[in-house]
Parts: C-alpha cells; structure tokens; sequence
C-alpha cells in the first residue's frame, strides 16, 4: 500500500506557502517531467528559505537528499540544486539558485543539515562554487593539489587542461608527505612527523621538482 | 495494509542469558606501574590500502592511546569522473558506467539509470520489464548484503559467515552471467526495457536460489546473531539517534537501524511495489547491531518480494514496441528496409530527451539512490548526477566513531556498507 501523504497536500501547495512567507525570495517555480515541482529562490537567501522549509510545521524537509550543481555551458549561469524530502510529510521537492559566472558563491546549509558537509565540499571541488561559511571546504574527490581546477564545468576538456606527460610528471613528482594535510601534520597534539628541514617547503598547489 | 515494522526476534544480551559485554576487569584497582610518558596523541593512517577499509578508502586517526579523538576521511583514489563522461555519451552508451559504480549490485544502477531516464523522456515501460526489473533490483539487494554480512563477519573475526555468504553469492553471479554474459559488469538494462529478455530456465533457476538460500542465511543467522563476540563487537558500538540520523542524511538499512521507517519503495513507490506485500524493518538503536539484524531482515524480505515477482511474471514483450526507442530484432533489420532505417537511426544518433531535468530515487542497497538527469532536447544530457548513497552515509563515520576504539572504527566503518567505486565514481 502507499503510504499517505499525511497533510494530503501537494507539492504545489508547498511552494505557494514558500510565496507567501518569501515573497520576495521566490523566482520562479515550474513542474518538470510530469510531476517534480522545482523552485528557483534568490541565491542570496538560500539558507533563511532552506531554514524555513525544514522547521515549518507545514513542510517539515528535514532530509537534505542532495546538494548539486548545473553548468549548461555557454557563459549561463551555474544552478545549485538541493533535492528535499520530507519525511513526515512523504513530499519531495527540487530547489534551485542561479549563480552567474562572475559571482559563484553561495551561503553554505552546513549549520542546517550535517549532510551537506561532503555534499558541498564535491561540488566545490567539481565546479568551483564556493559556500561562504562551510567549515571545511577543501577538495574531496580530486587530490588537495590538483591544479586543473574544476572537472565538471562545460568549459574543462575531457581529457583535463595539462597534457598527458605533464600529468604524468606531476603525479610521479608527488611528496608523499603532501598527503597529509598541515592541520593533521602539526597543530591538532600530534607530534612532529617531519624533521625540519625535509619538510615540504612548496604549498600545496604549486608543485613540481 | 500491513505491518511497517517487523519484530526483531533476537534478545540484546541479558535477556537471552548471556552477557553481551566485553568481560570487566579486576574488581580491585590494580596498580601498574607505567612510565610516566605524558598523554600525547597519536596521529596513525589506515589505507588506502587495507583490507579492513573495505576498498581504496584512507582514515587519518588520531588517538588518545586505543580510542579515537577524531577521523578524516580521505576519498578520492577511485575517481573515474563518471559523471563527466556520461556528458560525453548518449543515453544507452552511460548503461555500461552505471554498475562499474557500484560492483556488488550492478542491476540495482543499471535499473536505476534507466528508469531515471524513462522518466525524463515520459517512457512506460511493458509489465513483463517492470517485474523483471523488480527481480532484479531485489536479487542484487540480497547480492550486496551477502557480500556486506561476509566481510563484517571477517572484521569481527568470524571466518565462517563468509565462506557461507560467498557461496551464494557465486549462485547469484552464475544468474548474472545467464541473465548478461557478464558476472560483475552486467548492463543488463536498455532505455524502454532490457538487453534482452529472460533466458530460458532463468525463472526457474532464481525460484531454485530463493527456495534454498534461506537455509543458509539462518546458518548464518545462528552462527552471529547470538554469538556473544559478535554481539559485544556491535552492541552499541556506533550508535545515532534518529534525529542524528536524518540530519546526517543516512538513508537505507543505516537509517532504518535508528528507527526512521522511511523506505523509498514504500513511501515513493515505482515499479508496482505497493503492491507487493513485504516489510520494512526497523531499528531502535541505530548501532552497529541493529543496522546487522535490519540488513539480515531485509534479506527475508527480498527472497519473499522475489516470490511473488515469480509468480506474477507476465508474458508478453519486454522492451518497449515503440521503433525510436528499442531497437529491431535482427532479422527485421536485414529483412526489413524500414526496420534497418529505425536501427541506424537508434545507433547514430541516439534517443533524445526533453528539456527537463528529472531526479528518480530507488531504494538501493546502500540507501537512497538517485539519478538527476538534466536533457536539453539532445541524445547527450547536460548533467548527470548520480546521488551516492555510500557517499553520504560515509561522511557520518567520524561522528559514529568519535570515543569508540581504533578496532570498533573498523565494525562502523564495515557497518555502514560502502563501496568505494560509488563514493568516488
């Protein structure tokens, strides 16, 4: 048997409440293959209308199921995405902000959700968005020092920007101490791993002998 | 209606007469004499490689003598930037990087992409495909939790378990591989259907699979479920309260083990699976124990979801008979000047999708699985965005393991069920 929606509401209901209570913060709201209602909210109040749509006692989206991005290509603006769903109120919906290229940062929902620690940190790495207020944003999937920059915006070339022998130099010229981060090498009790002066003296990032 | 939660037969410890707990000391203090060696901390480095990491995966630990004060995860080792190449592909060409994703249930990706896409470009599929799917998906559920019991069976130190668990696996790859040719790298689905259709007997050989497995699975079941190793191994070892659980964005088996009965075949069904009668089982705790006992539960009920798909199996096609989506059957093609166009056509250029994005959820072995797929009229799309079910639970693990000891890292980081291919993609 389903399992009801317990207010019997739809999701159409939820984003003509998200009017109501924003009614400034809402862009545009539209119904996308059949039956997934998606919202465009300003990018500039993600968090206080993500906030709202959480706590509410009427939406109650306390499963952040996914935060990811969009690069369409041709100099369009990157859309973050945020798939909710409420798990008392059996609903999903779709969020979405608009970043232009010239200004790709975005308040970070980590304060909201614990679950959008990795999620934001991956499309940091892969596109280059950066969430103002995430504790920890580095690199997740590529390496700390990759210096291609961001994989999955339409304008990086398949097979990445530096060619196959430097690619190739630079992974055999690695330190193996660069693979632990300076925080966890020194600063957090851990005693001093590295004697002075075979230290790495090149930042992360800048590599190469 | 049925029941939701399932009663979970087993006692925790005292009630079942024995004591679960590890043995305390000495009743009296003992004085040791030690070395007065101050209370440093130790920074120590699990993996990449390391068979207790269960793939490529790097914990960085630091620890205050045997107990954990913090983890780093490190992921990464296994990018193969699925992603960006199912950008690069058609849609019926990103089948094949679907179950190179997750290895221990290639149908459940398969299956899941394809359905993604089959809701993108407003595609029904026949009945005979919806229930073939379901076998699937539910035969490589039991897949991935066998291969999930065996190697958390090993980090506790039962050998057994994995010997048994193995062995049916390999009944399951032979299916795969008379279902596909292939073992691991299955492809199994098409958009609008499946490679093929059933192989003559192959009904029959999952009806023989899941008449006799359950045998084994109470082998097992007896073997740990009232094992007092095993269970002062896991007894609250890593536990999350439910509130914890969500926030953290657990989903599946890790999520239901702390209580939260939410279930994507139950509370955004597809596929029919209202109508199949099975339970979700719940948790209390949310430790190490009862994601053990919720996984070995959902077994049961996959081999009781496997019944009733059998017996409703309908004849009929199995791909969609619409010539712009599947392909003409081979002798069509050489016979047939119209047939041999539609052919060409589906090869060269693919199947277009509409200018709409789509996020399809499946209730995965890990978890929450989902596909967001974004077209722009093209056979290519502009986005492919697997949501990883590994992923997410995985990034919880420091908190789980946050006071517990080094060897209690390894139960929670086996408990969770991840598979690295997934996590890096």
């Amino acid at each position: 048997m389903i399992r009801p929606d317990r207010h019997g509401k739809s999701a159409s209901a939820t984003v003509e409440a998200l009017r109501a209570a924003f009614p400034d913060a809402v862009v545009r709201d539209l119904v996308q293959s059949g039956d997934q209602q998606v919202v465009y909210i300003d990018p500039g109040r993600n968090a206080e209308v993500l906030d709202w749509l959480r706590t509410d006692p009427g939406e109650r989206f306390n499963l952040l199921v996914d935060v990811t991005a969009v690069d369409y290509g041709d100099g369009r603006p990157l859309e973050v995405v945020y798939q909710l769903w409420s798990i008392p109120h059996r609903r999903a919906l779709r969020v979405k902000c608009e970043l232009p290229l010239s200004h790709l940062a975005i308040a970070s929902v980590t304060a909201l959700w614990s679950a959008a620690d990795w999620l934001e940190r991956e499309v940091y790495d892969l596109f280059g968005i950066e969430f103002r207020g995430h504790p920890d944003l580095r690199r997740i999937l590529m390496p700390e020092n990759y210096a291609e920059g961001h994989p999955l915006r339409k304008d990086f070339p398949l097979r990445g920007r530096f060619s196959r022998a430097e690619q190739t130099r630079r992974a055999l010229s690695q330190d193996m101490e660069q693979y632990y981060m300076p925080e966890e090498m020194e600063g957090r009790g851990a005693p001093q791993i590295v004697p002075a002066d075979e230290s790495p003296t090149s930042a992360p990032g800048s590599k190469g002998r | 209606m049925t029941r939701r939660t399932v009663e979970i037969p087993v006692g925790r410890g005292a009630e079942m007469g024995m004591d679960a707990r590890p043995a305390m000391g000495p009743l009296a203090p003992v004085e040791v004499a030690e070395p007065d060696i101050g209370s440093e901390q130790m920074l120590i480095n699990i993996g990449p490689q390391h068979p207790a990491t269960h793939g490529v995966l790097r914990l960085i630990c630091e620890l205050d003598g045997e107990t954990v004060v913090s983890v780093t995860p490190h992921i990464g080792y296994l990018h193969s930037s699925f992603e960006k190449l199912g950008e690069y592909r058609t849609y019926n060409q990103i089948v094949p990087l679907t179950d190179r994703m997750d290895y221990l249930a290639p149908l459940i990706y398969n299956c899941a992409y394809a359905m993604a896409v089959e809701k993108l470009m407003g595609i029904e599929v026949t009945e005979r495909c919806k229930v073939v799917r379901v076998i699937c998906l539910e035969l490589d559920r039991i897949f991935s939790h066998l291969l999930w019991l065996g190697t958390t069976a090993i980090d506790v130190g039962a050998f057994t378990p994995f010997l048994y668990a193995f062995q049916e696996r390999e009944r399951i790859y032979q299916l795969h591989e008379e279902l596909t040719g292939a073992r691991i790298t299955t492809s199994a689905t098409r958009i609008g259907g499946m490679m093929s259709d059933l192989p003559s007997g192959w009904a029959e050989g999952v009806r023989e699979f899941i008449d006799t497995f359950p045998r084994t699975l109470n082998e097992i079941d007896s073997l740990l479920t009232t094992n007092a190793i095993h269970q002062g191994r896991t007894i609250d070892i890593g536990a999350i309260g439910p509130e914890d659980a969500v926030d953290c964005g657990l989903t599946g088996p890790n999520l239901r083990a702390s209580g939260v009965d939410y279930d994507v075949r139950k509370d955004r069904p597809y596929y029919d699976y209202e109508t199949y009668d099975f339970e979700v089982p719940v948790g209390e705790n949310g430790d190490c124990y009862d994601r053990y006992l919720v996984r070995m539960e959902e077994m049961r009920q996959s081999v009781a979801i496997l019944h009733q798909a059998l017996d409703r199996l309908p004849d009929g096609p199995i791909n969609v008979e619409d010539p712009r989506i599947s392909l003409p059957g081979k002798t069509d093609c050489m016979s047939d000047m119209e047939s041999m166009i539609h052919h060409f056509k589906l090869i060269m250029d693919g199947i277009s999708a509409p200018a709409e994005d789509c996020y399809f959820a499946v209730e995965g072995s890990k978890g929450e699985l989902g596909m967001y797929l974004v077209g722009d009229g093209g056979p290519k799309p502009v986005r492919w965005r697997i949501r990883p079910p590994s992923f997410v639970n995985l990034s919880a693990i420091a908190k789980l393991a946050e006071g517990h000891l080094v060897a209690d890292l390894i139960m929670i980081n086996a408990s969770l069920d991840i598979v690295l291919g997934e996590i890096d993609r």
